[in-house]
């Protein structure tokens, strides 16, 4: 039968109505109750152990080669403080420690090359040597074993996944701060001589880097009254079609800025790109290095430079 | 609001002073034209450094004055384009190739004196 009204209890002197629990929601408490019984024991248990269990996860760690950028005694010490916050984790069904203890422990070995596999790895491991024990222990009593089991598998997961997830978090925080750093020193826009600028740019350009490029450029043309620009992508091994039209698109722009700009050092993938999407050559002026772009920037600003005297 | 044609020598300077109607344009487009052949210059400096905003109307039409003014035997230097302006331009195709540009007006005149004195 549904019930479709809820039925209200009287709660002492209080005019506050609260629902009544229902059957199935008791069911389900005393279901939560006994689960959390287990896990008492659990928890119990894996203290108990904690010498034993600890040192078959190290050397199951050590057996499947994971963390080979650690020394022995470092996963040691961590498999301590990693099992006990596990087992914290289990008793109190609270994450946050071990989440702090995860990012804590994230920032520690990414600089030293872990990857994510080794840790959800290790993490995994950790669950399945636990797992073991809880059969061997519960061997004789399948009920229980079931149910114990019950218990610790979703807290056991939610574990793993929180570990995994901080590690990824702390990995991609580190990512986004290179990032940025990479960003900050981009793209420097120098003049060398009156009215020539030089663009030196070294590196992988995506499309916001090609955009920001483009803007620092032009603004550095009016401020610096530039004439000539020389771009020097030597240090720049490839770019997609995007970026290649970009640079035509900034090419362009300079020109209706009153510059003319001449790009060196394009490397043969670079010049396969922009015959690929099909530049007009007349409008853009390419050099093949940064020495002979510089000497054609001068001759178009009408500058000769001359050794001052034969040295002998 | 109409833009006033200055006479300097040889150059007739046309400086915007805001944001073009459509019909202002037009009506620039046949001042310079006219005017072109009257005073007998050798070049026309267009200055829209006090635009901010260049649609594609505006930007044919700086393409149409340049090539008409060639045809009336003279020379025409775009000047002032803003940097913003000139990538948004490049952005829509709008390049304006065969047309002459330089930075601000003491450029374009610099440009052009050079020009006529290899020409002379």
């Amino acid at each position: 039968m549904i019930l479709a009204y809820p039925v209200f209890c009287a709660s002492g002197g209080v005019s506050r109505q609260v629902p009544c629990a229902s059957d199935e929601e008791n069911n389900l408490m005393v279901k939560r109750d006994e689960s959390s019984e287990l896990l008492r024991e659990l928890v119990a248990h894996l203290r108990q152990n904690r010498t034993q269990l600890r040192e078959e996860w190290v050397g199951r760690i050590s057996e499947t080669r994971l963390l080979t950028a650690m020394t022995k005694e470092e996963i040691f010490a961590e498999a301590t403080s990693v099992y006990d916050s596990y087992v914290e984790a289990l008793e109190t069904e609270t994450f946050e420690a071990l989440q702090a203890y995860a990012r804590n422990l994230s920032e520690r070995i990414i600089p030293r090359g872990v990857e994510t596999h080794e840790v959800v790895g290790i993490v995994l491991l950790l669950r399945d040597v636990l797992a073991r024990s809880l059969f061997a222990k519960y061997q004789t009593d399948f009920k229980k074993l079931n149910r114990i089991l019950d218990a610790y598998e979703p807290a056991a997961n939610r574990i793993a996944n929180t570990v995994a997830v901080g590690f990824v978090q702390e990995r991609e925080r580190v990512i986004r701060q290179q990032q940025e750093a990479i960003r900050e020193l981009s793209t420097p826009v120098l003049q060398v001589r009156e009215r020539l600028l030089i663009l030196p740019i070294i590196g992988v350009i995506d499309p916001q880097r090609a955009r920001q490029l483009t803007e620092q450029l032009l603004r550095g043309i009016r401020t610096n009254r530039a004439k000539v620009v020389v771009i020097d992508i030597t240090g720049v091994a490839a770019m997609d079609v995007t970026v290649a039209n970009h640079l035509v698109q900034t090419v362009e722009a300079s020109r209706l800025l009153g510059a003319t700009v001449i790009v060196t050092g394009l490397s043969p993938e670079i010049a396969q790109t922009l015959v690929t999407i099909g530049v007009d050559l007349g409008k853009m002026n390419t050099v093949g290095d940064l020495q002979g772009g510089i000497e054609q920037a001068e001759r178009l600003l009408g500058y000769k430079v001359m050794a001052l005297a034969e040295t002998s | 609001m109409e833009v006033p044609i200055l006479k300097q020598g040889q150059v007739l300077i046309a400086t915007f002073q805001a944001a073009l109607s459509d019909a202002d344009l037009n009506q620039l487009r046949s001042a310079l034209v006219q005017q072109v052949v009257r005073f007998r210059s050798r070049a026309v400096i267009v200055d829209v450094t006090a635009m901010d905003v260049m649609d594609s109307f505006a930007s044919r039409t700086l393409r149409e004055i340049a090539h008409m003014i060639r045809l009336r035997g003279a020379e025409t230097v775009i000047v002032g384009i803003q940097p913003e302006v000139a990538f948004a331009m490049v952005q829509l195709g709008l390049t304006l190739e065969g047309v002459a540009t330089a930075l601000d007006l003491e450029e374009g005149l610099a440009y052009l004196n050079q020009k006529f004195k290899i020409m002379k």
